[in-house]
């Protein structure tokens, strides 16, 4: 099951490889990572986005992140009220008479061309992960050359 | 007034109370060195091998319970300590291990004798330090030993570039150290502690299960008094011997897969388990699906990763074993009705007697037992790993928390000639013994002349078979005795111990076991005394690995 997880942090060097550790001591790879700053700059907040082969496992990681001198708070939003979103740029194919059949998808999605030269456009899309994922397949009639996205950021409700 | 980083690093040292600390010299620490060169501020102890320093470090946490101190240089020398602090995460021992580090200009550049140590600790460390401003250094210090000494206690590294050392700064001690994301919790859950209380009340077959908590944190008094309230067996793990005495009544001996048989029979037939401070250890429960079948857990732990880790436990309580404890023994109004089960208990320590078979040489069981009785019992008793160790837990009575220093989770080899370095620098007063074997001692043996050079006199008593006697016992009950490379030889250790100043003994019949441990005692200088074992004797009572807890191989005569 995946799981998402808030860890607030002080903001030092060495704090991101400590978690990380956690992880990759047992074997669990992080599926997807969003750190920054918090509004109070000494303390940084992390969305860890982790697939769970074994849920005792993960309990065991979830405490052992508590236990790291530098972490303040963990939360396991997988049993909590949140709400989530990503940020997903995508290279795709496009020339002007695309334009309806991308129209059409934006009316469906929060999204927007960013850039757009010759025949390639690069657009930006807000979502949560079932959206995303939606999106992701709508855009592959176009063609995507390219895709990057922030990983998921979580905040609770 | 301005002082240097490594001034300013002696000062904290000696502020924090450091009474010795084992070092070893190196081009990234040299003006840290020159710092220390006629210093007075602490003992400094040179070991012959970083790897000694960490251990003796951690020998002398563990007999005083105070932070251990070792340091060293850059590259080879932190990387010769990472054994050692490993040693000291996996029993939760309090130390600061210091290391030098190049100039913070050349750190991530392969320099001469650079390595990550921050990187390479990061798992076998409570926490480390980078420091990379001398204005940080005093509170890093200060926050390094808090840090190793209070929750669960465990190693903190602080890396140290040269520059840092040489650096100047106005030196300021700051008299309190907060760390907001760092509280451990002392006192346990009322609510918790209530429930528990109820729950031991209405036990018809409780035990005590002790383990290293109880000695770090120093609820042996406390213990007493719940035992004495509940009359009920009390049985211990590796790291809990000493935590309550073994000649009493009540005890069960150390359970596990080289404990008693009747302690293991007791816990699978317990219906109530009392965990304190000990945290289930593959070693102790065997295989889990089958552990304590009949049994309700309170499970008492500073530290709550390692609640439910292993077990269910039906009623966690975080907190610290003697504080707990305190609370719990008041909460019990009266001890449960128990008559049945100390009767049965009593019939099992009958029916499976700790024994052994007298044979031709001389035997290590009896080497122990004649190491308590020469010593009347008053002595710490080190070890290093493998049978040697299993019999010095099983053989020697222990009556004092912190007179039995071993290593229990990550078992080094090695670890047991350099902690009783550490442990006689911690009691002087106190006859220190390492009993090793044949295999272990080769592993940190250098550490004689460090013995000699400070007239640090321990005694050490080789229990010499020939083999790695414990990977061998192994080969011989699952290998079909094929014995690879557990055979070994080692120096004429009686010539060796001279060569270094020392005094050897060899001992080859029974008859001259008790002469030769009294002759080491009496002598004024570190002893080696050579004993000439039964080859393949094994330890017993044992469990197989992954086999239930009760599934015992020998054990009786």
């Amino acid at each position: 099951m995946r799981h998402t997880i808030s860890v607030l942090v002080e903001n030092k060097f060495g704090v991101l490889a400590r978690i990380a550790g956690l992880f990759s001591a047992r074997g669990y790879n992080i599926a997807s990572l969003a750190v920054s700053e918090t509004l109070d700059p000494e303390i940084s907040y992390m969305t860890i986005v982790v697939e769970a082969k074994d849920e005792k496992i993960l309990e065991q990681i979830t405490k052992q992140l508590n236990k790291l001198i530098d972490v303040i708070t963990v939360t396991d939003f997988t049993k909590k009220e949140h709400l989530d979103r990503e940020l997903v740029l995508a290279k795709i194919n496009y020339t002007p008479k695309d334009k309806p059949k991308l129209e059409a998808i934006f009316n469906k999605f929060v999204g927007k061309i960013i850039h757009h030269q010759a025949d390639t456009a690069i657009i930006e899309a807000v979502g949560d992960q079932r959206q995303i994922s939606e999106l992701l397949t709508e855009l592959d009639r176009f063609g995507v050359n390219e895709l990057v996205r922030t990983g998921k950021l979580a905040i609770s409700n | 007034m301005k002082m240097t980083g490594s001034q300013i690093l002696l000062e904290c040292l000696k502020r924090e109370g450091v009474e010795v600390v084992f070092g070893y010299p190196g081009g990234q620490v040299l003006p840290t060195f020159d710092a220390l060169y006629n210093y007075e501020g602490f003992k400094f102890i040179l070991p012959r091998h970083e790897q000694g320093a960490a251990h003796a470090a951690d020998g002398y946490a563990r007999v005083t319970g105070k932070v251990g101190v070792c340091l060293a240089t850059s590259g080879p020398g932190a990387t010769n300590l990472v054994t050692g602090i490993a040693n000291a995460f996996m029993d939760s021992i309090p130390m600061v291990a210091i290391t030098g580090q190049v100039p913070t200009g050349l750190i991530g550049n392969d320099a001469f004798q650079e390595a990550d140590i921050t990187g390479i600790t990061r798992p076998v460390t409570k926490h480390n330090y980078l420091v990379k401003d001398v204005k940080d250094l005093a509170l890093i210090v200060r926050e390094a030993f808090y840090i190793a000494s209070t929750g669960r206690p465990g190693p903190v590294l602080i890396d140290l570039p040269k520059d840092v050392q040489v650096a100047q700064t106005e030196f300021i001690w700051p008299e309190e150290v907060k760390i907001r994301s760092y509280n451990p919790r002392y006192a346990g859950h009322p609510g918790q502690i209530k429930k528990a209380a109820k729950l031991i009340m209405q036990a018809k077959r409780p035990l005590l299960y002790i383990g290293g908590g109880v000695i770090t944190s120093g609820a042996s008094l406390e213990l007493m008094e719940l035992a004495q309230k509940l009359s009920c067996p009390v049985t211990w793990t590796l790291m809990g011997v000493g935590g309550f005495p073994s000649k009493h009544k009540q005890s069960l001996g150390m359970l596990g897969m080289h404990g008693t048989a009747y302690a293991n029979h007791s816990i699978m037939e317990a219906d109530l388990i009392i965990a304190l401070g000990a945290r289930f250890d593959d070693r102790v429960t065997g295989r889990l699906d089958m552990f304590a079948p009949h049994a309700k857990i309170i499970h008492v732990d500073i530290d709550p990763s390692s609640i439910s880790k292993n077990v269910r436990v039906d009623i966690p309580i975080v907190g610290d074993v003697r504080q707990v404890l305190g609370e719990l023994v008041r909460e019990i109004k009266r001890g449960p009705e128990i008559t049945d089960w100390l009767k049965h208990v009593d019939g099992l320590k009958k029916k499976y007697p700790l024994a052994y078979k007298d044979r031709n040489k001389v035997m290590p069981q009896y080497v122990i037992q004649q190491i308590e009785e020469a010593t009347k019992g008053d002595a710490i008793i080190c070890t290093e790993v493998g049978q040697h160790q299993m019999w010095a837990a099983q053989w020697f009575n222990y009556s004092h928390p912190r007179t039995f220093v071993s290593s229990g989770g990550l078992g080094t080899m090695g670890f047991g000639f350099p902690a009783s370095i550490g442990a006689k620098l911690g009691h002087p007063e106190k006859i220190v013994f390492n009993i090793a074997g044949d295999g272990s001692i080769q592993m940190n043996i250098q550490e004689l002349a460090t013995c000699v050079a400070n007239k640090i006199h321990v005694k050490v008593a080789i229990l010499n078979n020939g083999y790695l006697g414990m990977v061998r016992q192994w080969q011989e009950l699952f290998y079909k005795r094929r014995y690879s490379h557990t055979p070994i030889t080692g120096p004429d250790f009686v010539k060796l111990a001279e060569s270094y100043g020392a005094v050897g003994i060899r001992v080859t019949r029974k008859d001259e076991v008790r002469p030769a441990i009294d002759k080491a005692i009496k002598t004024q200088n570190t002893v080696f005394i050579d004993f000439q074992i039964e080859e393949e004797e094994n330890v017993f009572p044992m469990v197989p690995a992954g086999e239930a807890i009760n599934n015992i191989l020998g054990g009786l005569a």
